[in-house]
């Protein structure tokens, strides 16, 4: 079985993709021979050439709009959005167009268009590189929203969500695309439904909920607490929409407690959405309020106070105490 | 006439003529570099380029074309009436657009794909789109109405010009159709299908304009931006949006631009033909500016005396596209009282089917609403659907549906 990183794992899935589905093509700005700024696509052009792998025009909304009438057409295309910050100038089309024209055609069209996003902060980057837009896009219907937290999902989740026929955004976690992991390109394993969520570490008295870039975060910190005597499930949500709840039901009512954990300001955010939907399912079940951890109501800081603005291992660990506290 | 062969030349020149056009253009006479044939006296000129696409049009093509143009009009008073009667909750009319409408969809081909704005009833007529289909969105019944895939005819789409770079990528997708086909059977390569977009001189404005112009370009798209200069953004005139001729826009861009006379069906038919030609031999994008008039309002939600001269608008009466081409008809004799009467009576004749239809669609259930969110299952349209399953048979032993009882207020 194969070790690689994140990165190398979606280029692995993007090769795989465009070998196996003529129809599908990538898009994006410096995708070609530079093989994208983090250098995912890296080496796909030279192997499908210029129609498949494509160097558009600096334009966000003219990248999704054009691979909207790409898809009305019967294709299949990826699109890279180079970072986060930098999606809003195809919001539009992404959430008046895509997300919609499924439900306005009585289902007799279907726009199969990916969107792949890196996100999140902890690079020390400038203003717009470091941004979690997840939740704005999760509140619209039509949209599906997946995020892997490591290689082997990474190489699976990118193939799933070209065959999806609904869209899909994919949010890569572009701090952890260098983090390695073994991927069985032979076996999807338990990655075979990106929409579920994954329980990886069990535990009794707690369960730590987060995603993408705070999942390797969640894990350290249920290590940390087992050292105090505290036994911590660890759920990596995987998708952001639809959301698993099923899965995150049981471990709450095995556990009494929920901590949901993302870089994302917690105001309006996923936290929230979690926090409200298991207060109506396990009510009964819960010890303590369910507590967020999560960025502040602010815009993304500087790069050189990130630390101070990112949910850590202590921060995790504090809404544990808060959580043991009632 | 005559100098406005289209050109992907970079001549610098156009800039000065694009300064003396501008006045014209906010004026709303008609600028010197604009392609017409059939003048508002009924007289039909010539044109280098054009007239040997017009020629081609029979005295049959030509009674078709009045008689689509009087459909269409005939259908607008239609359901404006039937929106003042409260059967629709607005209307979007395309009284004096007609010829610009008819012109372009009928030189269209059934392969090639449609991206229409909220207007274009016309084209829709020329795609064979049932008229009563169109109205489904404006009763407050459907968010689209008729299936896109039968008549290569697309949605409306509301959101300014989003649909234009939707129309780019259909047509690169044309184009890989191409090199598909190329490879497997070793057939031509060239795009045998294009597209148009539709949008307004309003619409000119937005970023996805501009964008997919340059996405165009950029990949030589089968594609004609086929722009209305209707001249007004609902109250906003349209040297708010330009202050060169729309048309002028394409050689920033590298491709042909034309502008034609909008109210001269015939040279906005070959105008279009050229232009869709053009593309499908792989020549790349085109864009035509219709240079028309909205006679009526933007939508019946809309007064337009708050902000334009009905002087202006009985100037514009004067250059109508249907009297000219009435007047070219009878004075060629190739149509006669009988012919006009029974387009008279065939408009009636619509007009009566669309308003029986207008009334017989019937409401949808809530449940398609749901159905159609996603393509493939989902858990939480699943579970709300669920829910409200179960909350609307909470309602089923009194004589209340759900509706009734959320419309009372319980």
């Amino acid at each position: 079985m194969p070790t690689m990183t994140i990165a190398k794992a979606i280029n692995e899935g993007l090769r795989a993709t465009l070998a196996g589905n003529p129809k599908s093509l990538l898009m994006g700005e410096d995708i070609g021979p530079l093989g994208g700024v983090y250098r995912v696509t890296d080496g796909l052009i030279g192997e499908f050439g210029p129609d498949r792998v494509v160097d558009t025009p600096l334009a966000e909304s003219g990248i999704i709009g054009t691979a909207i009438g790409l898809a009305l057409r019967g294709y299949s295309p990826v699109c890279e959005i180079q970072f986060d910050g930098f999606v809003f100038p195809g919001f539009n089309q992404i959430t008046t167009q895509l997300a919609k024209m499924h439900a306005r055609s009585h289902g007799n069209l279907t726009v199969p268009v990916v969107i792949r996003i890196p996100y999140g902060g902890g690079i020390g980057s400038v203003e717009h590189h470091s941004e979690s837009p997840e939740a704005l896009f999760a509140h619209t219907a039509g949209l599906r929203i997946i995020t892997p937290s490591n290689p082997h999902d990474a190489y699976w989740m990118i193939q799933q969500a070209v065959a999806c026929q609904d869209p899909v955004i994919i949010f890569e976690p572009k701090r952890r695309y260098w983090l390695k992991g073994e991927v069985d390109v032979e076996d999807q394993g338990p990655a075979e439904d990106p929409f579920k969520a994954h329980v990886l570490r069990e535990g009794t008295d707690a369960t730590v909920v987060a995603y993408g870039p705070l999942v390797p975060v969640a894990l350290a910190a249920a290590n940390a607490a087992a050292e105090d005597g505290r036994s911590v499930e660890v759920i990596d949500l995987r998708s952001i929409s639809p959301i698993d709840f099923d899965t995150v039901t049981a471990s709450v009512q095995k556990t009494g407690r929920l901590i949901v954990a993302h870089e994302a300001p917690t105001f309006g955010g996923i936290g929230g959405e979690i926090a409200a939907r298991i207060s109506e399912r396990a009510f009964h079940s819960l010890e303590s309020p369910v507590i967020r951890v999560g960025g502040f109501h602010m815009p993304y800081p500087v790069a050189k106070v990130e630390e101070d603005y990112l949910p850590d291992i202590d921060r995790i660990l504090e809404a544990l105490d808060r959580a043991f506290s009632y | 006439m005559g100098t406005h062969l289209p050109s992907t030349e970079f001549d610098g020149t156009a800039v000065d003529d694009q300064r003396e056009a501008d006045a014209e253009a906010v004026m709303g006479e008609p600028p010197a570099q604009m392609v017409q044939l059939l003048a508002p006296d009924g007289k039909l000129g010539t044109d280098p380029v054009f007239s040997g696409y017009a020629d081609k049009l029979t005295p049959e093509d030509l009674r078709g074309l009045y008689a689509d143009m009087a459909a269409i009009r005939r259908f607008d008073v239609e359901a404006t009436a039937l929106q003042r009667q409260g059967q629709l909750a607005l209307w979007v009319p395309l009284t004096g657009q007609e010829a610009a409408q008819i012109g372009s969809g009928r030189a269209s081909q059934p392969q090639d794909y449609i991206f229409p704005t909220y207007r274009e009833h016309g084209v829709a007529l020329t795609r064979n789109v049932d008229l009563a289909e169109l109205l489904r969105q404006f009763r407050g019944v459907s968010n689209g109405g008729w299936n896109p895939k039968d008549t290569n005819f697309h949605l409306y789409t509301l959101v300014l010009a989003a649909q234009t770079l939707h129309a780019v990528g259909y047509a690169m997708g044309i184009q890989r159709d191409q090199k598909l086909s190329a490879a497997s059977d070793g057939a031509g390569q060239k795009p045998d299908a294009a597209v148009i977009a539709y949008f307004g001189d309003g619409a000119s404005s937005e970023g996805d304009v501009h964008e997919s112009m340059v996405f165009a370009s950029s990949y030589k798209a089968p594609v004609v931006f086929f722009c209305q200069n209707n001249h007004w953004a609902i109250s906003v005139p349209t040297n708010v949006q330009t202050r060169v001729p729309l048309s002028n826009r394409a050689k920033g861009y590298g491709f042909p631009g034309i502008r034609v006379d909008g109210n001269d069906v015939i040279a906005v038919h070959a105008v279009t033909e050229w232009a869709l030609e053009h593309a499908r031999q792989g020549n790349g994008p085109v864009l035509i500016e219709a240079f028309t008039y909205r006679v009526g309002a933007h939508t019946t939600a809309d007064d337009p005396t708050k902000y334009r001269q009905s002087a202006e608008e009985d100037a514009w009466r004067a250059k109508d596209p249907l009297a000219r081409l009435e007047k070219y008809l009878r004075a060629e004799g190739l149509a006669d009282d009988a012919f006009f009467a029974k387009v008279k009576a065939d408009g009636d004749e619509l007009a009566a089917y669309v308003r029986r239809t207008a009334h017989d669609l019937e409401n949808p259930d809530i449940r398609q609403s749901f159905a159609n969110v996603y393509a493939e299952a989902h858990p939480l349209v699943a579970e709300e659907l669920a829910w409200f399953e179960e909350y609307s048979a909470g309602f089923a032993d009194g004589e209340e549906t759900a509706g009734q009882a959320a419309k009372a207020g319980h």
